[in-house]
Order: structure tokens, then C-alpha cells, then sequence
């Protein structure tokens, strides 16, 4: 009986702020859904030589990313093992960075929600400041940094804790680092918002009831900003597994990530544009499966 | 042997001192309730017991051991939050066993003993609800229940019945003071409810400005406020500027603003300029008493009369009358007389 009155409300509701949510749905189909559309398509299309599509349909595309067939295509076919291990690095590099970002991002997103809150909002913009610098410039001059005769390697060896330059660039490290740093405050301000949250009261009763600061850290603190934790690492994963320019500067030819090889599908006219869509589908899926993962995991345990 | 000794406490921060000097001994198995106005001190020296802040100087002593430089996990005392303080991400069971579990007791004997506190809480149904699935007051039981469960030897509330409605509040009194009989834990109340504070507790400390002002009973501090803070604090008075005229063994005669005499044990009075403290339910009317005063209003409050009068010369005078039919409640603009008690009146040295 009571469902009928609550129905007609929300209908009416809704007839309401349909006009109004217009500039929303523009907004998502222009620059959402037409563009991820558009790789759809052009991801089963054949490739143009000079680069560019011909409107025809092809799965060649999934068949090059998946399957190989030898040299000359005459062989049985066979799992294309050289794309999966690019992705495989890929997932591997992006969740090193994300865990170098959580050691880094968690105490300083910490340190910061402790302060007095007059000072927090200094804090949080001399975080954002390095990001006003061009990501390009940033990854080169970390390049500089590192390389042989770089001021880290000089460092090193002036206070006599290396004998010899470390060779630092062209090193699976060396794209952490530059992921990690491209994408810091992504892991720093969703925690910052957790623990800024959190309600500090909360530690003193686990130590009053005879908690240390490790176990409140790990039994109480850690729960509670979880989901801020989550986020944070998203933001970071996410971007860094599709990263081109830190790979593609500071790695060499053995740390090449899924990002430099979408790239390279759409440069000049060595490309292969449903290739590269392909990859990117490929590449967007599995993200999706990862968060609808977590969607789920994160509702049962609310549920809970 | 006493539960809590606090000697000569000091507590600044950077150049504001929030405890002057604090001793205080509190004696076990009792009800002690630090009443106060907000910012006197009282939650300041209830946390360094807790252990969340340490002193500057002096000592803190349970149960003759010095614990002031412990941890708040190394100390045998429990808390009660103002606002609870529950885990948002536990069950009321997993929340009340939290610290049996820290003391390393296995899970079938804490989830036992949880499950004993939650009944004596009257929460038993709630064990696996979470707490923000609870109303004020049931979280209001949890926090009581978790903090007992360990089995401290001082439990120590903030102010645990500041966020409950009134009637709640009234029942909780009485259920806090049955609990801590039962329980025979020393518990020690911070509220700046004097009434809470009259109802419930064994032994009374008021605080103002960071310093202890008086220790006592309740009786003791309503009836022989010993100056003029815990006086106007603690109940209603009349707070009359008076001159002491003589002493003679130990009576004073003091004069009223208007000029009316009267005596009353001097204490530590002598003659010059104090002030007078008269409980308003201490003064009745009567055509015979011989203090002249001007109704000004008779205010209704149900159970009692206030009547606001002026004495001779513009000082106000209140009283309290117990509303019944027996009595006809002047007018205002009447003169009446009135008749002051037996210790009604209290010269308080400053």
C-alpha cells in the first residue's frame, strides 16, 4: 500500500530533473562513451599501411595480440606470449610504484591530517606544487638526476658509499621511481581525506584498552582509512599501467610497458591503429575487471 | 589502600598552565565525581590518570604505584568516551572484547566474557549489530561494558551522559551508581553537571581555574561550600556582600546589605568585608521574621515558587518556596518578611 504513493513521487521526481541532468549526459556521451566506442570500433577494423583504418571488419587485431602463427603465419597456432609479457611487466612495474607510493603516501598523508589544521592546507599545496612542472620535464630531469654522471650518482660517490656510477637509468627501478613520482599526491590525497576523517579518539580507547601503537595502527587505524587506502592506490595503478613517458624515458628496450606500445601503434607511419585500439580495449577491460572486483569486495564488506 | 593519588600535578601546555598544583586523594571502591565548569581542569587531570596526556610536574599514583610516566596500555584503568569513542568497523561484541583480546585472552573466553558485560548492560540481542546501528544511549552501554570488560582496577567517564536526553540521563545515574557498587571498581566521573554529580557520587571534587576549590561529600559541599566559587556553582545561593561587624566566640554578627543583623558561625571570619551565601530554599516567609524585603516577581516553576525580592537599599534577594496550598504567594510590590533558617547563612572568607 505504501509502495504506490512512493512510486508516483519518484516518477515525478525524475520528470523533473531529467532536463536538468542534459548537461551531464552530453558531457559523458561526448567525451565517455563516443571515444571508448570509437576504439571499439576501430579496434576490429583492418589496418591502413601508412598508418589509418580501412573500413573493413577484422579481428586481426586480437588475433596479433593473443595468438602466433610463426615467422611467416604458416605454423600452428600458439599463445603470442611477447604482448601478455609486456602486460604482465606492465601490471608488475604499476604495482611496485603503487606500493612505493602507499609507503611514501600513507606517513605523509598521516603527517599531514595531524597537523593543526591552519597549516594542513600549506602542506597539501607544497605537495601539488612539483605537478604545476609539466610531467614531461619532470621525467626528463629525474632522467638527469639519475643518470651516470648525474648529481645522485656524483652524490654516491662523493661521500664514498659507491666506488663507480650506479647505472640507474634504463632500469626497472628507475621507471618505479619515475612512476612514483608521477603520481604521488594521487595516493597522498584520497588517504589525506581518510585519515583527516579519521577520529583520533578512536586510538586513545585501543590504547587505553591496552592496544600499542602498532596494534591501533594495524587493528584500528588501518580499517577504518582502508577505503581512503583503496583509492588511492586505484588512482595510482591505474595511470601508471598505461604510462608511456616514464617507461619510455627512464626504461630501456627490457622495461617496455603497455603504454610505449599503444603509443608506438599510433606514431607515424610504422603504426597499427586497431592494433593499438586493441590493446587499449584489452588494456581497459582488465582495469574494469580489477575495479569491479574491488566494488564487489568493498560492498561485502559493508555489508558486513 | 587509596585507587588514585594525585600530589601537587602540574599540567602546562607551552605557557597555559591547565592544572596549578592538583592533590587529590581518591579512596577505592568509591563514586568520586571532578565537577566543574567547562575548562577548569577537570578532563585535563582525567587524562593524565588515562595516560593520554603526561604531567608536568608532580605524581600520579594508583594504588601506591607512580604510573606517570606509563603508557595508556600499561595502566589498569579504563575509559569511557564523551562520545563513546566505538569502532565504527567492529561488532558490539568485537567491540567490547577489544580489550580482553589486547590482554591476550583466547577468543572463546572473551567472547564469553563480552558476552556477560553485554548482559549486564541489558544489550544481549545488539552483541552482532555495529554500533552505528544503535541508538545514544545503547552505545552509551557499549562504551560502559567495553570498558569494564578487562576488569580495570579505576574506570574513569568523560562526561559519558553529556549526549543523552534528559530522561535517559536521570536512569543512567541511578544504573552507573548500582554498577559501580556491583562492579566494587573505583569509578571517577567528570561532569560539570552538579546535579549529576550530587546524585551519584561518594566523594565530590570541585574544580575551577586548574586548582581543586573543595573535596567533599555532597552534603558537605552544598551545605558548607567553602568559598564563594563552589557556593555559586553548586546549586542556587544568594551571594550577599556583607560586613563582619564583631566576633565573639565563634558567632558573627554580620550586616545585610539594608542593614539588618544577623548571626552566624564565623569560621575563619574575621571582621571586615565578606561575603554571605543563603541557600533561597533556606529563607521562608513570615509576617514575624524581621529581615524586610519588596517582591518584585513570583516566577512558577511547578514544584516550586521563586520569588525575586529586593532588600532595603536594591540587593536581590531569591527564594525558593515549596508550591503548596498552605501558602498564598504574595504579589509583587508586597513587603513581606522573612525568616532565615537555622544555618541558612554562610560567611565565606576570600
Amino acid at each position: 500500500m505504501a509502495v504506490l504513493p512512493a512510486k508516483s513521487h519518484d516518477t515525478g521526481g525524475t520528470a523533473r530533473t531529467t532536463p536538468l541532468l542534459l548537461p551531464t549526459w552530453v558531457v559523458i556521451g561526448v567525451f565517455l562513451l563516443v571515444p571508448v566506442l570509437l576504439m571499439a570500433v576501430y579496434s576490429v577494423l583492418t589496418k591502413e599501411f601508412r598508418g589509418g583504418v580501412i573500413w573493413e571488419f577484422s579481428t586481426a587485431a586480437y588475433d596479433q595480440f593473443f595468438v602466433t602463427r610463426g615467422l611467416f603465419g604458416d605454423e600452428p597456432a600458439q599463445i603470442e606470449w611477447t604482448y601478455i609479457g609486456i602486460f604482465w611487466r606492465s601490471i608488475w612495474q604499476a604495482a611496485v610504484a603503487t606500493l612505493i607510493c602507499l609507503i611514501v603516501g600513507f606517513p605523509t598523508a598521516f603527517f599531514i591530517a595531524t597537523r593543526p589544521p591552519a597549516s594542513r592546507g600549506i602542506w597539501l599545496f607544497l605537495i601539488t606544487i612539483p605537478y604545476w612542472v609539466n610531467l614531461l620535464i619532470r621525467t626528463v630531469s629525474l632522467k638527469f638526476l639519475l643518470r651516470e654522471n648525474g648529481p645522485l650518482n656524483e652524490a654516491l660517490m662523493g661521500i664514498g658509499l659507491i666506488d663507480g656510477p650506479l647505472p640507474l637509468v634504463n632500469t626497472n627501478l628507475a621507471v618505479q621511481l619515475g612512476l612514483f613520482y608521477s603520481y604521488l599526491p594521487f595516493m597522498v590525497l584520497p588517504i589525506y581525506a581518510a585519515v583527516e576523517r579519521y577520529n583520533f579518539a578512536l586510538s586513545e580507547a585501543a590504547s587505553d584498552l591496552y592496544a600499542s601503537r602498532w596494534v591501533t595502527l594495524r587493528e584500528i587505524i588501518l580499517p577504518i582509512v582502508k577505503p581512503g587506502i583503496i583509492a588511492g592506490c586505484i588512482l595510482v595503478f591505474v595511470p601508471s599501467l598505461g604510462a608511456f613517458l616514464a617507461p619510455d624515458l627512464l626504461g630501456g628496450a627490457k622495461t617496455f610497458m603497455i603504454g610505449s606500445l599503444i603509443e608506438e601503434q599510433f606514431k607515424g607511419s610504422q603504426g597499427n591503429w586497431p592494433f593499438g585500439a586493441a590493446i587499449a580495449m584489452i588494456l581497459m577491460s582488465l582495469v574494469l575487471l580489477v575495479l569491479m572486483i574491488y566494488a564487489r569486495s568493498a560492498a561485502r564488506g559493508d555489508a558486513k | 589502600m587509596d585507587a588514585v593519588e594525585i600530589r601537587s600535578v602540574v599540567k602546562r601546555y607551552g605557557t597555559v598552565t591547565a592544572l596549578h598544583g592538583v592533590s587529590l586523594t581518591i579512596g577505592d571502591n568509591q563514586f568520586f565525581t571532578l565537577l566543574g565548569p567547562s575548562g577548569c581542569g577537570k578532563t585535563t587531570l582525567l587524562r593524565l590518570i588515562a595516560g593520554f596526556e603526561a604531567v608536568s610536574e608532580g605524581e600520579v599514583r594508583l594504588f601506591g604505584e607512580d604510573i606517570a610516566g606509563l603508557e595508556p596500555n600499561l595502566r589498569p584503568v579504563n575509559t569511557v568516551f564523551q562520545n563513546y569513542a566505538l569502532f565504527p568497523h567492529m561488532s558490539v561484541l568485537d567491540n567490547v572484547a577489544f580489550g580482553l583480546k589486547m590482554k591476550g585472552m583466547d577468543l572463546a573466553a572473551r567472547e564469553a566474557r563480552a558476552g556477560k558485560m553485554l548482559e549486564m548492560v541489558h544489550l544481549s540481542d545488539f552483541a552482532d549489530r555495529m554500533p552505528q546501528q544503535l541508538s545514544g544511549g545503547q552505545q552509551q552501554r557499549v562504551a560502559l561494558a567495553r570498558a569494564l570488560a578487562p576488569e580495570p582496577r579505576v574506570l574513569l567517564l568523560d562526561e559519558p551522559l553529556s549526549a543523552l536526553d534528559l530522561k535517559l540521563r536521570q536512569a543512567m545515574r541511578v544504573e552507573l551508581k548500582q554498577l559501580q557498587e556491583q562492579t566494587g571498581i573505583t569509578f571517577i566521573f567528570v561532569t560539570h553537571d552538579q546535579e549529576e554529580a550530587l546524585t551519584m557520587s561518594d566523594q565530590i571534587a570541585v574544580m575551577s581555574n586548574g586548582r581543586v576549590q573543595q573535596t567533599g561529600t555532597a552534603r558537605q559541599i552544598y551545605e558548607a561550600p567553602a568559598n564563594r566559587f563552589v557556593a555559586d556553582f553548586i546549586g542556587e545561593t544568594n551571594l550577599l556582600p556583607v560586613e563582619v561587624e564583631t566576633v565573639v566566640e565563634g558567632r558573627a554578627t554580620v550586616v545585610l546589605p539594608g542593614g539588618h543583623r544577623v548571626l552566624c558561625p564565623a569560621d575563619a571570619a574575621t571582621p571586615g568585608r565578606h561575603h554571605l551565601s543563603i541557600r533561597p530554599e533556606r529563607i521562608s516567609l513570615s509576617d514575624a521574621g524581621d529581615i524586610r524585603a519588596v517582591v518584585e516577581r513570583v516566577i512558577y516553576l511547578g514544584t516550586d515558587l521563586q520569588i525575586l525580592t529586593r532588600l532595603p537599599g536594591g540587593t536581590p534577594l531569591h527564594l525558593r518556596l515549596q508550591n503548596s496550598a498552605r501558602i498564598a504567594a504574595p504579589s509583587a510590590g508586597a513587603t513581606v518578611g522573612l525568616h532565615l533558617e537555622e544555618g541558612a547563612a554562610r560567611l565565606l572568607v576570600d
